[in-house]
This record gives C-alpha cells, sequence and structure tokens, in this order.
C-alpha cells in the first residue's frame, strides 16, 4: 500500500529509519519544524535548522526514493522571549520561499500563554498574507482542550484563511468535534504515551468518518514509531475496514490536503 | 456514516480486543498496588494527578457512552483565559483546577 506521513521529525531519525520507511511503502513525507528539546539562543541556531529541513533531510530522503517536504515556523515552546521570537519570524519568509516547504507549521500553543498567543498571531498573520498552508499544533494534554479553542478562534478571526487550508494536529477525542465543524482538517498522532493509539484513531474513524482526517506518527526523539501508520492501516483492516478506505485515509487525504500547496508532488 | 463503520459484531469486538484489554487492566490495578506498596505512599495518594486519576476510574463505571472523551475533559484545564507566562512549565496529564 501507498502512505503519505504528514508528520515526522526525521532530523530526530535515524538513516534507517529511512530504509525501514522506504521498504514498507512509505514513499512522503511531511516533516513540520518543532522543538529542539531545548532552547535555542540565537537566530543562526534557527538558520542552521531550517537549512536541514530544506536541504539536508530531503537530500537523505532521496537516497531511499522518498519525497521529503517540510513546514517552516516557530515552535511555541520557544515564544517567550519575545525578542528572538520575533528576530526568528523575520527569517521565516526567506525559507517558505525554498521549493519543498509547504507552509507555516508546526505552529500553535504549548502552555497557552499570553506570549505564546502573541506569536502564534504574528505567523498566522504572515500564513494570510502569503497564502500559505498552515499545520496547527495543538498541546499535548491538560492544555489540549482550552489551546485547540484559543486557536480556532484566533484563525477565524482572520478572513483571509480559509478553514480547509489548515490542519489541527494532534487531535484527540475532546476535541475532533470542534476542529471539524468549523471546517478545518484534523492530524491524529500516533504517540503512545501523551496522544492516540492505533485502537483510538480507527475508533475517531468509525465516529467521525474518513473526511479531513489525516493520521500521523509524528515519530522524533521521544517514544515513537516511524512505522505506526502502517500499525493502524492494519488496525483498520483487523476491524474488517475495506482497502479502498485504508488507502483513502492513508494516501488520498493526505494529498488533497497537501497538494493544496502547488510544490507538493507525490508518488 | 455507517458504511465506514466497523462491520464487525459487538461480540467480534470484544473476542478481537478482550485479551490485551484484560492486561491492560491489570497493568492499572499493579500500578496502583505499587503506590500502596511504596514508601510515602500518602503523600502521593494527595497528589491532583492521583486524584485525578480514581476520579477517572470511577468516571469510567458511572458513564454510560463516550467514556473517552468524558475522560479526557476530566483531566483537561476547563479555564479560558491564557495564563501570564509559561516559563518553566510543562503539561503534566492532569489538571490541579479540577480537583478543587
Amino acid at each position: 500500500m501507498k502512505v503519505i506521513d504528514p508528520h515526522i521529525h526525521m532530523i530526530s531519525r535515524t538513516t534507517d529509519d529511512y530504509m525501514k520507511l522506504a521498504i514498507s511503502g512509505i514513499h512522503t513525507i511531511t516533516e513540520p519544524a518543532f522543538w529542539a528539546g531545548y532552547d535555542r539562543c540565537s537566530v543562526p541556531s534557527f538558520h542552521d535548522y531550517f537549512h536541514h529541513l530544506t536541504v539536508v533531510e530531503p537530500a537523505r530522503a532521496s537516497r531511499f526514493n522518498i519525497k521529503h517536504y517540510c513546514w517552516i515556523g516557530l515552535n511555541s515552546k520557544e515564544a517567550e522571549d519575545l525578542k528572538l521570537a520575533e528576530d526568528v519570524l523575520n527569517i521565516i519568509p526567506e525559507y517558505l520561499d525554498r521549493p519543498t516547504v509547504l507552509g507555516l507549521g508546526e505552529i500553535g500553543l504549548n502552555k497557552n500563554s499570553r506570549n505564546e498567543l502573541k506569536v502564534l498571531e504574528r505567523q498566522i498573520a504572515i500564513a494570510a498574507e502569503r497564502n500559505e498552508l498552515i499545520l496547527i499544533h495543538t498541546p499535548h494534554l491538560e492544555d489540549k482542550l482550552k489551546g485547540t479553542r484559543l486557536t480556532i478562534d484566533l484563525i477565524l478571526n482572520e478572513p483571509r484563511i480559509k478553514p480547509s487550508r489548515v490542519i489541527f494536529d494532534h487531535a484527540e477525542e475532546h476535541t475532533i468535534e470542534e476542529i471539524k465543524d468549523k471546517g478545518f482538517w484534523f492530524g491524529l498522532t500516533l504517540y503512545p504515551h501523551s496522544k492516540g493509539s492505533p485502537e483510538r484513531a480507527v475508533d475517531a474513524i468509525d465516529i467521525y468518518g474518513s473526511d479531513n482526517i489525516c493520521i500521523n506518527s509524528s515519530a522524533d526523539w521521544s517514544v515513537s514509531d516511524p512505522l505506526a501508520t502502517l500499525k493502524t492501516a492494519n488496525e483498520m483492516r483487523r476491524r474488517g475496514h475495506p482497502e479502498a478506505l485504508i488507502q483513502k485515509v492513508f494516501y488520498e487525504n493526505p494529498k488533497v490536503f497537501l497538494s493544496q500547496c502547488p510544490k507538493f508532488e507525490t508518488f | 456514516m455507517p458504511s465506514e463503520r466497523c462491520p464487525k459484531s459487538a461480540k467480534e469486538i470484544l473476542d478481537l480486543y478482550f485479551l490485551e484489554n484484560r492486561a491492560r487492566l491489570l497493568d492499572i490495578a499493579s500500578f496502583l498496588d505499587r503506590i500502596d506498596r511504596y514508601k510515602e505512599s500518602e503523600e502521593a495518594k494527595a497528589d491532583f494527578r492521583y486524584k485525578a486519576f480514581i476520579k477517572a476510574l470511577k468516571l469510567l463505571l458511572e458513564t454510560d457512552e463516550n467514556r473517552t472523551k468524558a475522560i479526557q475533559l476530566l483531566f483537561s484545564d476547563q479555564s479560558t483565559e491564557p495564563i501570564e507566562s509559561a516559563v518553566g512549565l510543562k503539561a503534566v496529564g492532569a489538571w490541579e483546577g479540577s480537583m478543587v
């Protein structure tokens, strides 16, 4: 089967993982900019990171015939230093112009603070000015519900952005309905301890249907699995879902959403 | 969307998932036993995360449907205003405000 993983952090994965993706049928991936596990202290650190996302990872992926795309943005965990954040936002447009960049992401909230909201609002404005796709990171655990609601309000207040060009990632049972009802896409993340499991992701398809849903591994430097999408496809199979529906969820849906960016092509 | 519902019966779902969820239930029981057994157990039980966990277990039995969503909401920050600063803060899995 063909699979697109729309959210995976290959900077944190080994070259062996590229091999596993390739031999398993995951031939197109997109990598959002994220928190490095520590706060970066200067703008040059972000230049290096964005260079890595737009040059180094596509080159690593191409050795395995995998198409690598990315998203550029400032993660909310690095929004409290407003001066540094503003300086980083100023360099984002030059990277958005690069050929494998699909839009702003992952941007959003973390602990739902005032500075996080200010920085998110600025990044949404950049996306609106340039008509970019947006990949939203919704907060972790107890902060997810509030952060999702604050982010929905912020985006709906920007009339230049169409909800159909925004995906809210890391949605869970208590946020899916509010995201979907407003016309946004939603992403389910297969992250064992803090997000969802294959069983719960397939439950979401049972309950909410297969429209406007993308499923991703979000594999990174923590407990995670770059083949989690395939394990979830297998979970659908185990429950008796037809192959056409599985193909829709893991290939056609992400292709439809991502193809709204004219730079995106897949196998 | 009935056409996208799992085509299996509820009995088939029970057959498919019983053993793995029996194991998960035992993991939860042993987690609570472990807290009982280790030193300073009472201190751990006074923690808002432990209290939220016990409340969630009760909710599991008292709720007739949408149990997953009910538990997610129980663990969630229900406030609506942004906080002043996120410096030094991280998510812990439960909201202290729901335990007061």
